[in-house]
């Protein structure tokens, strides 16, 4: 049964299997484990970016096509709610209708983009998907009237999910039995689910094409599969998860604006995971979102202590400094793409291969 | 009663073996050459012996691995185990470019032309003394123009326009513009008309009396018949045969059994 | 569409209805703008600020091109000259506040000479660590020159500090030079003249100098050019040191001409740039010009005609290029 689960896509390493258990369980549990609005967003975060990096890894790691317009359709989903809520009432009708409509938005421009990218070569594409993205950006926040320009939009989420709404009166193992659990077990499960579906997706027929292309265009056009098709649905699909990450994230939130989903940073976030997790092993994205949100959010309290301990030498005090996190997250990603090319994920399991003789060396996802 | 093939190469590698050929003052030599381009290993143990001043011809048939050893030699792939001498020098581990600067040319079998730029500065690339188009040696160029009347014809055209042949002219006349002490040529009369293919005899014969060494992997008869001073032949990445044209030429049995031919 | 020698190689067949694009862009914006004075004013900034455009894309282009190496941190020299300018600026300071245009001219002169050694010694490392492992790997290029961008941003906050800093110009170059009713500033004159120089350079080099034949020989068969004997990783090393060091000149430029300097300014004009390569066609100086000059129009024209669509409009220019040459008006033969 766990076999049809994953899709027959097994984690292959002792030690990924513990990990990923691990991540499971902490997320499932994570509000008994860890009470505390801040330890509860993280955890809602990284469920966020798990379906978000898992949907560019299929875009990415899979069809071997690099895009930097993933966050467009990130920001379709969070503002579709958002605007939906705003303009027609908080109510679970008016979400589902967001939802609908930026589905639609989403579907038909990951077509646009994905025709447009047999038009170009690969690089010309990964530029202009670039160009693409901040003008998006630029866009949403001076439509004002519409999404709120650079402030956003805050909104109340539907009331059964909302804090204030009690569905059992006492406490469960002393976390309150709101709206917010609600919100929370919503995101989780939705989670679980789309990165299901995502790992039937790309161990399907249909996914080993997509690999097929990756490794080498032209033959797999030769052998008779029409690339233009399979690439354009790769990349609706990966939108379409995107989008729907975007609406996750809107309904935790509560609010969406600008920075909150478009920001090239976010795409930066997304890229970093998953080279760091392992590109085209989905279980990268699991843990290369864990590992970095997770540092993202408590490295700046960890430099802050090491920044202080050096505050004899201003200049290594000001290298050290909570402000200059993403410094060392740079670092970081730079080295990981050295030296773990094939990432955490790719890592294990080629160490596992090495021993069983399989293979030479840790090789990488993609050979590009 | 004519040996079987695998027989024959058996006994002509030890024969080889146990009989290294007296060619007089080697330029060149491949000592135990082994070559891996991935997990392929393609030259099992080449030798060579390429002797100065004259026209060595390595023969032998389609995926022999001719082109490698010339690739080897120059570096562009590097040998996994073996020794490579030039002129007393173990050149093994040297770049292509420490390689090229030690007065070797070489005209690959896809002719290398830069076809973005025009013929005039594809030869004045090669010609690496020169810092201009005027500091080439006009005397030579007239010798090269002879040769080659394309080259002159279309010296200020993209040499990407040229036609297949013409290419083929461009290649070679980039390999002379400037006196080498060594030429490995990748089969140069490809798609050449054959009053095309004399003149590039001639320009062989004309360099080989001013002690040019060439290194020639050739499929067309007539330059070895012309040309050819020394003859290697192999197969599957090691030599098979190696001695004077002479030899070779009078062997008849020897040649097609090695080659499916007779000179 | 026949291939020109990275529009450089006026010979035999020169392909020259790209170069219409321009004027017909300028000539197209007449009748929108209205007013002729108020038109050549905009023309003006926007050929300046296509000028420092194109001085920054030239590396860009020149690298990607003819090294085949995509630099997604291409925005890193331009920031480190433009906030080295600021130093140098600030330390010159009573030659810029002088009112003689020589002492003027100079200091900026010296700004840019110390911007772009800079820029090169940041190149080198840059080169050495973070480009040099993954030659050839287009993927690995992207992801680690976008991380060195990062690291590099996030070391600018560090020695500059994370605010905005101003960068005025100095006083002789403050001003406009009256030509009618239309207002021309000086210093955009400036940047035409320096952008001119760059061009004219680059162009001379790259057809009529043998390290000019040796990259665009190199562009086309590495190997080959090794075969004839010269180095040829020195010669890319060469050619991405120079091209960086162009951006942490168009840095200074660009600095002056917004009058301020962020940390981010970097990863601002990257967008930029890279519509400007992608127009011109990847590798070819002429059309980086062609794309800079266009860009630099139609953000002047929008800004006064239609500002909430500056950015888009330069992304629907890029469209409309790409729909009638998909590889950009002047691509370099075989790439």
């Amino acid at each position: 049964m766990i076999k049809r689960l994953l899709s027959n896509d097994f984690p292959r390493s002792r030690v990924l299997v513990v990990l990923l258990l691990v991540i499971l369980l902490a997320l499932a549990f994570a509000p008994f484990i860890a009470p505390g609005v801040k330890a509860l967003s993280v955890a809602a975060k990284i469920l966020v970016f798990i379906v978000l990096v898992a949907s560019f890894d299929l875009l990415l790691g899979y069809t071997g096509v690099v895009s930097f317009a993933h966050t467009m359709f990130f920001g379709i989903g969070a503002y579709g709610v958002a605007i939906a809520s705003t303009r027609w009432g908080e109510s679970g009708q008016s979400v589902l209708l967001g939802v609908a409509l930026s589905l639609s938005l989403s579907f038909i421009l990951a077509l646009l983009v994905g025709l447009f990218s047999l038009r170009v070569r690969a690089i010309f594409f990964a530029m202009i998907t670039l160009a693409v993205a901040s003008a998006f950006q630029t866009l949403a926040s001076q439509l004002s009237d519409f999404t709120g320009g650079e402030d956003g939009l805050s909104f109340k989420s539907p009331e059964w999910l909302s804090p204030s709404h009690s569905f059992l009166e006492a406490p469960i193992f002393g976390v309150p039995a709101d709206g917010r659990l609600l919100c929370y077990y919503l995101l989780f499960f939705s989670a679980l689910l789309l990165l299901l579906a995502l790992l039937r997706i790309v161990n399907s027929p249909f996914g080993r094409v997509l690999q097929a292309i990756r490794e080498n265009e032209f033959r797999a056009e030769a052998i008779g599969y029409r690339v233009v098709v399979y690439r354009t649905l790769s990349s609706v699909l990966s939108a379409l998860f995107a989008t729907l990450a975007g609406v996750m994230l809107a309904l935790w939130l509560r609010y969406n604006g600008p920075d909150t989903s478009l920001s090239f940073e976010i795409m930066l976030d997304v890229l970093l995971i998953v080279v760091i997790g392992g590109m085209g092993t989905m279980y990268g994205a699991v843990i290369g979102a864990v590992l970095f949100i997770v540092a993202q959010s408590y490295l700046q309290d960890l430099l802050r202590i090491a920044s202080e301990a050096a505050s004899g030498l201003p200049w290594l005090a000001a290298l050290l400094s909570p402000d200059r996190w993403l410094l060392w997250l740079g670092v970081m990603f730079v080295l990981s793409v050295y030296y773990f090319p094939a990432g955490i994920v790719g890592y294990l399991r080629a160490r596992v291969a090495a021993k069983r003789g399989t293979i030479k060396v840790p090789t990488s996802a993609t050979t590009k | 009663m004519i040996a079987q093939p695998r027989e024959l190469e058996s006994n002509l590698l030890s024969h080889a073996q146990t009989h290294p050929h007296p060619l007089p003052n080697p330029l060149l030599v491949l000592d135990d050459v082994h070559t891996h381009i991935g997990d392929y290993h393609i030259l099992h143990g080449m030798n060579l012996r390429v002797p100065r001043g004259e026209l060595t011809m390595l023969l032998g048939r389609n995926g022999a691995g001719k082109t490698t050893t010339l690739r080897t030699i120059m570096g562009l792939w590097q040998a996994s185990a073996g020794r490579i001498t030039f002129a007393g020098d173990d050149i093994t581990a040297f770049t292509t470019t420490q390689i090229a600067r030690r007065s070797i040319a070489y005209v690959p079998e896809t002719m290398g032309i830069f076809s973005d730029l025009t013929v005039k500065e594809n030869m004045l690339l090669a010609a690496t003394q020169a810092k201009r188009a005027s500091d080439m040696d006009n005397t030579r160029l007239k010798w090269i123009y002879a040769l080659f009347p394309a080259v002159e014809k279309f010296w200020n055209y993209p040499a990407g326009k040229l036609s297949g042949g013409q290419k083929q002219m461009l290649a070679v006349a980039r390999a002379i513009v400037e006196p080498r002490e060594l030429l490995i040529i990748d089969e140069p009369s490809k798609g050449l008309a054959p009053a095309i293919i004399d003149n590039m005899i001639d320009a062989f014969a004309a360099l080989k009396t001013q002690g040019v060494t060439i290194l020639l992997v050739e499929q067309n008869i007539n330059f070895a018949k012309r040309l050819g001073d020394t003859v290697a032949v192999m197969d599957n990445g090691r030599m098979l045969h190696a001695g004077t044209m002479q030899t070779f030429a009078d062997n008849a049995e020897l040649q097609h059994t090695l080659l499916g031919l007779s000179l | 569409m026949k291939p020109s020698n990275a529009g450089m190689h006026v010979g035999i067949d020169f392909d020259w209805k790209p170069l219409l694009l321009v004027p017909a862009l300028a000539l197209l914006a007449l009748p929108l703008v209205g007013s002729p004075s108020t038109w050549l004013t905009l023309t003006a900034a926007g050929l300046a600020m296509g000028m420092i455009i194109f001085i920054i894309a030239s590396g860009l282009t020149l690298v990607f091109g003819l090294m085949d190496v995509l630099n997604f941190g291409h925005g890193i020299f331009i920031a480190t000259g433009a906030f080295v300018a600021t130093s140098v600026l600030g330390f010159m300071g009573d030659w810029t506040g002088s009112q003689e245009l020589w002492r003027n001219l100079l200091a900026v002169l010296a700004a840019m000479v110390v911007a772009m050694l800079v820029a090169s010694a940041v190149a080198v490392a840059f080169e050495r660590v973070l480009v040099r492992p993954v030659y050839g790997q287009h993927l690995k290029q992207i992801l680690i020159t976008m991380g060195g961008m990062i690291i590099g941003e996030e070391l600018i906050k560090v020695i500059w500090g994370p605010q905005q800093i101003a960068l005025s110009l100095p006083e002789a170059l403050r001003g406009a030079v009256l030509l009618g009713d239309a207002a021309i500033e000086k210093f955009r004159l400036v940047a035409m003249v320096v952008g001119i120089a760059v061009f004219a350079t680059l162009a001379w080099t790259l057809s009529r100098t043998k390290i000019g034949l040796l990259i665009r020989a190199g562009v086309e068969n590495g190997e080959m050019v090794e075969s004839l004997g010269y180095r040829i990783r020195r010669l890319f090393v060469g050619v991405f040191v120079a091209g960086s060091a162009l951006a942490g000149l168009g840095g200074v430029m660009w600095g002056l001409y917004q009058q301020n300097v962020t940390p981010q300014m970097g990863a601002q004009v990257n967008v930029l740039i890279f519509i400007v390569i992608i127009i011109g066609g990847l590798g070819s100086t002429g059309g980086a010009l062609i794309g800079a000059l266009m860009v630099g129009l139609m953000a002047n024209y929008t800004g006064f005609l239609a500002p909430k669509v500056a950015l888009f409009s330069n992304i629907a220019l890029m469209v409309a290029v790409l729909l009638w040459r998909p590889r950009g008006v002047y691509p370099v033969a075989n790439r």
